[in-house]
């Protein structure tokens, strides 16, 4: 997953993550294809020098030879940024996806009196409101993969085709969902999510198994496995000391 | 204006933190949280908090946890890989015990800020569409009868100057303005001016948004020292009501130059956290057990601990120190 995740950064890109595996992907895409990107949290750390793995945002390594260390106010408003903004790509984590991309990270259940409460939006209504390309990670589960969210935490395509725009948001949106299973990209046209490719051995059906909601699987591809080079680049120079992997 | 504005972290409390306060407290998830002040709102038994929150994990689990609170606006309530959603906060929330509202990170820095800036809202595109806008977690009845409530949770508006910067419509977000603000920072005179190092995460929005700001920090130093480089501080005496100085005062969160998070304390802490029983047995032991941070910290392996988590100079934190 996120080998797969570091492979979509580009050079040039300002990766908004957070801590996990989205950071470690932003991580392993300095060493790989992308090394002129720049990491970027929401606490105000930019360009970070990253010599051991944070473990929240907040977590003082992400200060380290940053080029400035401010705040949230400098961070999304660079994030928020006409100029800047284009250039950033966000990574996210939810609870619960539909197929347009809109992500729940925030109730199960019931708002006032929820099944399980989860952390909220933190900065990621934020990001997903304003950035052209976000990645989304999740777990290939029909619970997770559902017609309807409990709760819309954080914008992806709205319903459809013209979505975001009705919605007064910014054009972009996330591009890509990774799994565990699969990898599953947007349409063009109907902005509803597609199965871009499974990893070696799982099926098309397996996948649709794992989700309440069918997708197009006729561009299905089988996805490249991590080459020697890009793991032993993740565990020996992103994280040695394993706390995520 | 008092020049002497240093105080003790009970006395700060007892003066400016009150049954039904609106309170918000400094820093980020596992970073600079004022620890020693939260613990010692927590002995003081202060009840029913409005506490306003960005992403202030670990304090705001510990606030709520302690029983203080009774309602919440917040962005994130996590604290980092410790726990992914605060323990204490997810259970409150899951059994009613607090009022929960939902803002995005941004929102609730720009809500800060208005407060700070004496304007009744400012205008955001985060969230259109979302059910942020659209689910409120207290509903206008409640705010009606609230004159320290505003009557809305937030309101969509058409960009009223017709499509500039290619924008059709804002979210206007309404100000906070909290009776107290407490934030830990590493260093504060007297008088009160204070310098922050590394992130400022929304301490600065949040001090100048508060009726009342007390300091806890690290050092208290001489005015010289803070006024000889006047461009690293970054709240002024002004706004200042108490100063506070506590050694290891966001511990076991981390201060940024000083000390790291202390793993041991934070999985210890979520341990607790898991169960009623356990957690109850927390509280008595390490926060009505003790008399000040002092004792917590010896409870928490003192001197020996802290050695261990002493920020390397050159990095800010603790180089290679155990974290799993």
């Amino acid at each position: 997953m996120t080998i797969v995740a570091a492979r979509e950064i580009r050079n040039g890109d300002i990766v908004f993550g957070g801590t996990g595996i989205s950071l470690l992907a932003a991580m392993a895409a300095k060493h790989i294809n992308a090394p002129e990107s720049v990491m970027f949290f929401e606490t105000g750390a930019i360009d970070s020098k990253l010599e051991e793995i944070p473990l929240a945002v907040a977590d003082s390594r992400v200060m380290y030879l940053a080029a400035t260390s401010s705040g949230l106010f400098d961070a999304f408003t660079t994030m928020q940024n006409p100029i800047t903004g284009k250039h950033v790509i966000g990574i996210l984590g939810a609870a619960q996806i539909d197929l347009y991309g809109n992500i729940n990270t925030t109730v199960i259940g019931n708002y006032i009196k929820p099944k399980t409460r989860f952390s909220g939006s933190g900065g990621g209504c934020d990001v997903a409101s304003f950035v052209p390309r976000c990645i989304i990670f999740m777990q290939q589960e029909k619970k997770r993969f559902v017609n309807k969210l409990d709760y819309l935490t954080s914008p992806g395509h709205m319903d459809g085709s013209n979505g975001r725009k009705k919605a007064g948001l910014r054009e972009g949106g996330p591009t890509m969902v990774i799994t565990n299973m699969a990898v599953f990209r947007f349409d063009e046209m109907t902005r509803q999510m597609y199965l871009a490719g499974c990893y070696p051995g799982i099926t098309t059906e397996q996948v649709l198994e794992n989700m309440e909601f069918s997708v197009d699987v006729s561009r299905a591809v089988e996805t490249l496995p991590p080459t020697a080079e890009e793991l032993n680049i993740l565990r020996d120079k992103c994280d040695p000391q394993r706390l995520i992997l | 204006m008092k020049q002497d504005k240093v105080m003790t972290l009970r006395d700060a409390i007892r003066e400016y933190v009150k049954d039904g306060s609106h309170i918000s407290i400094g820093g980020f998830t596992i970073n600079r949280n004022p620890m020693a002040a939260v613990h010692e709102i927590i002995r003081q038994k202060i009840r029913n908090l409005y506490l306003f929150a960005h992403s202030n994990g670990q304090g705001a689990d510990e606030l709520i946890g302690g029983g203080c609170v009774s309602r919440l606006d917040i962005a994130y309530g996590g604290s980092g890989k410790y726990a992914a959603t605060c323990i204490r906060f997810r259970k409150a929330a899951q059994e009613g015990t607090i009022q929960v509202e939902d803002y995005s990170n941004f929102q609730m820095t720009l809500r800060f800020m208005a407060g700070a800036m004496g304007v009744p809202f400012l205008p955001t595109r985060s969230s259109l569409g979302t059910d942020i806008v659209n689910i409120w977690g207290f509903p206008e009845e409640t705010r009606a009868q609230d004159p320290k409530m505003p009557n809305k949770k937030m309101v969509v508006m058409d960009n009223p100057f017709d499509g500039w910067m290619d924008t059709a419509k804002v979210v206007l977000v309404p100000a906070i303005q909290t009776d107290v603000t407490i934030l830990h920072v590493q260093k504060a005179d007297r008088q009160g001016t204070a310098r922050i190092q590394g992130l400022t995460f929304a301490d600065v929005e949040q001090g100048k948004s508060a009726k009342h700001l007390i300091l806890t920090c690290e050092e208290l130093v001489d005015t010289l020292e803070l006024r000889r480089n006047p461009d690293m501080n970054n709240i002024p005496f002004i706004h200042v009501d108490a100063v506070v100085p506590v050694l290891h005062g966001a511990y076991p969160t981390a201060c940024y130059g000083y000390y790291d998070t202390d793993s041991t304390c934070m999985w210890n802490y979520a341990k607790y956290a898991k169960d009623d029983l356990m957690y109850e047995e927390y509280l008595q032991k390490f926060i009505h057990g003790v008399k000040d941070h002092v004792e917590f910290i010896a409870l928490n392996g003192g001197q020996a601990q802290m050695d261990k988590i002493r920020a390397n100079p050159e990095r800010g934190y603790a180089v290679n120190l155990a974290r799993g």
